[in-house]
């Protein structure tokens, strides 16, 4: 890690070497590490510490960006060297609203040494213990079990400074037999709040009672969604259209929905970067402070999130979400999305469905449609026929063309408890329950 | 960079590494984006780091660093041969590499004009003249176009005694028209889809895609999609693809699939394994015998092209699968010598902070004997389906669903109305064994798809895939309905 002090000294050196003109500065040092295994062994196994510094300099409405991972003197020298090539060259920019001035951040907790000095031994123990389980059932074990520590800071030279410190843990396995397989994921700040071992043995009774799935013909089924299968809906819906940049290009879902109830009222769907039940961060990569944004409310759809740029055009504040100045091009993003919990258990979810489908995730989903974020997509790891309120038999894997909006349209049950899941290295969270869904419809399957 | 590279080696060998590399990779890269005709992004970047990798006791460990100070060589050093011992802790077979690989040699992309030469007013010029000529064209609310250049200088070296230097340079560039219109979003990219298409060279092929001479019929294109018919609805039909959607079909149902270690287990945990078993080499009818596919990493303007991979393996050209036939796989050293074979050199890391996994190079369908217009006027009725939108397939490569950004309905031999929201699905070995058709060399392309994911943690690959229009026989078509 760099330190406070020192990402601190190394921002204001930037700002320093570019003289008098606006310029802004952001660092992100990282030092992470992944066991991968598959088998039931370890085959892959990496540590990686990167530094990124992205510079960008203003010279009236001209931008110019530059990018680097050297923190030497003569690459922070080339660094703003480029940024200033670039700025001379670029043509004005109307829509950038210059640098922000400072702001107060809120202190958040995400940081936990003992995640952050996690061993690469104390990673193979954990996968060992559970590929042994796989194992000794005769079953193949694969996952990925990764700890990391991030330091973000943003300076520029209208007197913002704003750093913070996280780590992120996440373990994921799959377990496979001949024809099935069945998969669990854990993630958070600390390493020690994720239940390697239960995750584990649920993956491997998952995959037990999965074998020997029969063929069953695509339609429209009554669904009942895991808190994995509920992550890929909430992560698409925010990608193609949550951010106000799809809606001012008439490319998001929330276009022909403001301010209609779009969706169940049991759906309520926010991003809340200083919530402590996600992985918090005070700032976005403009220094700006984040806020709470409710997307949707008991259905109705409310507000996207917005950046600086964004802010200016639709005559709103900035709340805080703008990407990293390269991601420009994707405008604001949601990045700590929470998805309200309501007042059933997945039992109960199963037991009151007389004919549904029982899916614990989707894989490799896909848009077809945006402005009603039609998604394509399989399902895969563990798809339960349920008869008279019980998982009947395994079924084959389904492939699933299907309007998400449509769908949270047609909850009827929402699960009372919560997962946070978060992407590999911890940078992006959502926290959602499981969901039963009225009807959703299956275009194919596979062999 | 000799110091630093034996520096790292001797540090590892003297640890007890059985066989250790190293590479150090120094990636320059330019991208300018435009939106609207506002210049969103003007971007210089430089990446700079070193990798190691080490075998202790037969298993791997791999450490990597931005800082190539001596003292962080060592550290760095030091930490990957802890990393093996942990991994060796839960080991299955310990790794065989077979015969030492002992390469020497520079290489660097064939090019005429050094992109990073060219000024940054002459690369806005392109981009500024298309958004300008898309702009032309009411109801095309977005109008986007990128260019961006990559110099990659990378030295490999092993405790074999190889010792490689490499510049590849890569050229990628391309302009989007999305229309949007009451409730509708229509989109036409070119040359390709995603923003762009990418090559291995210089700065010649922006000239020769002619980016504006382009820009105002995709827009057009983009606005007649919008009040265009909607493709037919679960039936099955003739469909002729043009030559970048083959290039995608090609990457996810055959360039995925026969990546052995993803066949062998390596990648269970994310991207799925594959339906081509080891019982199917050499037996499978994977395709119809007009189904040529070859993998090189050789053949120019290639994504996957390149003097040795990041084994240390000189680049070479393989069979994939011949007249149908499934026979052969992408491999590194230790898949092969698992099959009793020698790697055809496909291990490549995203960059210096990855391990090299086994990645597509050029996995190209061979071109055939139609020219399109003969192949169109050999269609009683079928959809023409060009330039891909979505793509989805699932994680054995079986079940696939492809959308397409434009059709035409073809009608005794003939290109008739245009089609919007395009969508055919189907089974990769079924779909293959339907090709009727294949079009010829002068229809044959070389495109790049420099967005390939695999791995954890995530690498994104820059692969290559030569093809030409082909014919496929009784698809399932139109699976979305409006």
């Amino acid at each position: 890690m760099l330190g406070q002090k020192k990402a601190e000294s190394l921002c204001k050196d930037v700002l320093y070497r570019a003289g008098s003109d606006p310029i802004e500065v952001v660092l992100v040092f990282e030092d992470q590490s992944l066991t991968r295994f598959a088998n039931n062994a370890i085959h892959q196994n990496v540590t990686e510490r990167n530094a990124t510094l992205i510079v960008r300099v203003l010279r009236g409405k001209r931008i110019g960006l530059a990018t680097s991972n050297r923190l030497d003197g003569h690459g922070l020298d080339k660094l703003v060297s480029r940024a200033h090539t670039n700025a001379q060259v670029s043509p004005e920019d109307p829509d950038y609203p210059g640098l922000p001035g400072p702001a107060e951040y809120k202190p958040v907790k995400a940081f936990d040494p003992h995640t952050a000095e996690y061993s690469p031994e104390a990673r193979a123990r954990a996968v060992a213990q559970g590929c042994r389980l796989a194992w000794e059932k005769g079953l193949n074990g694969s996952g990925t079990f990764s700890t990391a520590t991030h330091e973000i800071a943003v300076a520029n030279s209208r007197g913002v400074f704003a750093y913070t410190a996280r780590t992120g843990a996440d373990f994921q396995t799959i377990i496979m037999s001949e024809d099935s397989s069945g998969r669990e994921h854990g993630s958070g700040f600390r390493v020690d709040d994720i239940p390697i071992d239960s995750l584990f043995r649920e993956a491997i009774r998952k995959a037990e009672h999965a074998r020997h799935p029969r063929e069953i013909a695509s339609g429209e089924y009554r669904v009942v969604l895991t808190s994995y299968a509920v992550e890929d809906l909430l992560n698409m819906l925010n990608y193609h259209g949550m951010g106000a940049q799809s809606l001012l290009e008439g490319r998001s879902w929330m276009n022909d929905r403001m301010g209609m109830e779009a969706m169940s009222k049991l759906i309520s769907i926010w991003d809340d970067a200083l919530n402590p039940e996600g992985v918090p961060v005070p700032f976005d990569f403009e220094g700006v402070p984040k806020q709470r944004v409710d997307m949707v409310r008991k259905g109705v759809v409310t507000s996207p999130v917005h950046d600086r740029i964004t802010g200016r055009k639709m005559g709103q504040t900035s709340t805080g979400h703008a990407l990293l100045p390269t991601l420009r091009s994707l405008g604001p993003m949601a990045t700590n999305l929470f998805m309200a919990p309501g007042s059933s258990s997945i039992q109960e979810m199963i037991r009151t469905t007389r004919r549904g489908l029982y899916i614990s995730r989707f894989w490799y989903t896909r848009l077809v449609h945006p402005r009603d974020c039609v998604i394509t997509g399989m399902t895969r790891d563990g798809l339960f026929m349920i008869k008279d309120g019980e998982l009947a038999y395994p079924v084959k894997n389904l492939r699933f063309t299907q309007s998400y909006v449509d769908a949270l349209a047609n909850v009827d049950r929402a699960g009372r408890d919560t997962r946070l899941l978060t992407n590999e290295f911890g940078g992006y969270a959502v926290r959602v329950p499981a969901l039963r869904i009225n009807k959703f419809r299956f275009t194919g399957s596979t062999v | 960079m000799k110091t630093l590279i034996d520096r790292a080696l001797n540090t590892v060998q003297m640890g007890g590494a059985q066989y250790a590399d190293i590479r150090i990779v120094d990636t320059q890269t330019e991208t300018i984006r435009v939106k609207n005709g506002v210049v969103e992004s003007l971007n210089a970047s430089e990446s700079i780091g070193f990798g190691i990798r080490v075998l202790v006791d037969g298993a791997w460990g791999f450490s990597s660093s931005h800082d190539l100070r001596p003292e962080e060589i060592e550290r760095v050093s030091r930490e990957s041969l802890v990393i093996a011992r942990a991994s060796a802790r839960v080991r299955g077979e310990p790794v065989n590499l077979g015969s030492p690989v002992t390469s020497r040699g520079s290489y660097m992309t064939p090019i005429k004009i050094d992109p990073f030469r060219v000024s940054l007013e002459e690369k806005l010029d392109v981009l500024l003249a298309a958004d300008r000529e898309m702009d032309r064209v009411e109801t095309v609310k977005i109008r986007q176009g990128n260019l961006i250049f990559i110099r990659e200088k990378k030295w490999f070296a092993n405790t074999e005694g190889a010792m490689i230097e490499q510049i590849i340079i890569e050229t990628g560039g391309g302009i989007v028209a999305t229309a949007v219109a009451e409730g509708e979003v229509q989109t036409r990219s070119y040359p390709t889809s995603f923003g762009r298409q990418q090559v291995t060279a210089g700065w010649e092929v922006v000239s020769d895609w002619d980016l504006s001479g382009n820009a105002e019929r995709i827009a057009y294109e983009a606005r007649a999609l919008l009040t265009a018919d909607p493709c037919p609805t679960d039936t099955t039909t003739t469909v002729i693809l043009g030559s970048d959607q083959v290039a995608l079909q090609v990457h996810e149902s055959c360039g995925h699939p026969i990546e052995l270690d993803r066949v062998l287990g390596s990648e269970a945990a994310y991207a799925g394994t594959s339906f081509l078993t080891l019982d199917k080499l050499g037996h499978l009818r994977y395709g119809s015998d007009l189904v040529n596919i070859t993998a090189d990493s050789v053949r120019p303007l290639g994504l996957g092209t390149f003097g040795w991979d990041d084994e240390g393996i000189p680049a070479q050209s393989s069979p994939i699968v011949k007249n149908g036939l499934f026979v052969g796989y992408l491999m590194s050293r230790e898949t092969a010598f698992r099959l009793g074979k020698v790697s055809n050199g496909c291990m490549r890391a995203s960059s210096w902070n990855r391990i090299p996994l086994i990645r597509m190079t050029n996995v190209s369908l061979e071109p055939g004997t139609w020219a399109l217009e003969d192949l169109i006027e050999d269609t009683d009725s079928g959809i023409y389906m060009e330039t891909n939108r979505s793509w989805s397939i699932d994680d054995k490569r079986y079940n696939f669903q492809f959308g397409t950004e434009m059709g035409y309905e073809i009608k005794n031999g003939k290109l008739g109305r245009m089609l919007r929201n395009c969508t055919y699905t189907g089974i990769t070995p079924d779909f293959w064994n339907s090709c009727d058709g294949v079009c010829n060399l002068k229809h044959w392309t070389m495109w790049g798809t420099p967005n390939c994911g695999k791995g954890q943690p995530s690498q994104i690959a820059h692969t290559g895939h030569g093809a030409a229009p082909a014919r496929f026989g009784n698809i399932r078509v139109g699976v979305y309905k409006q």
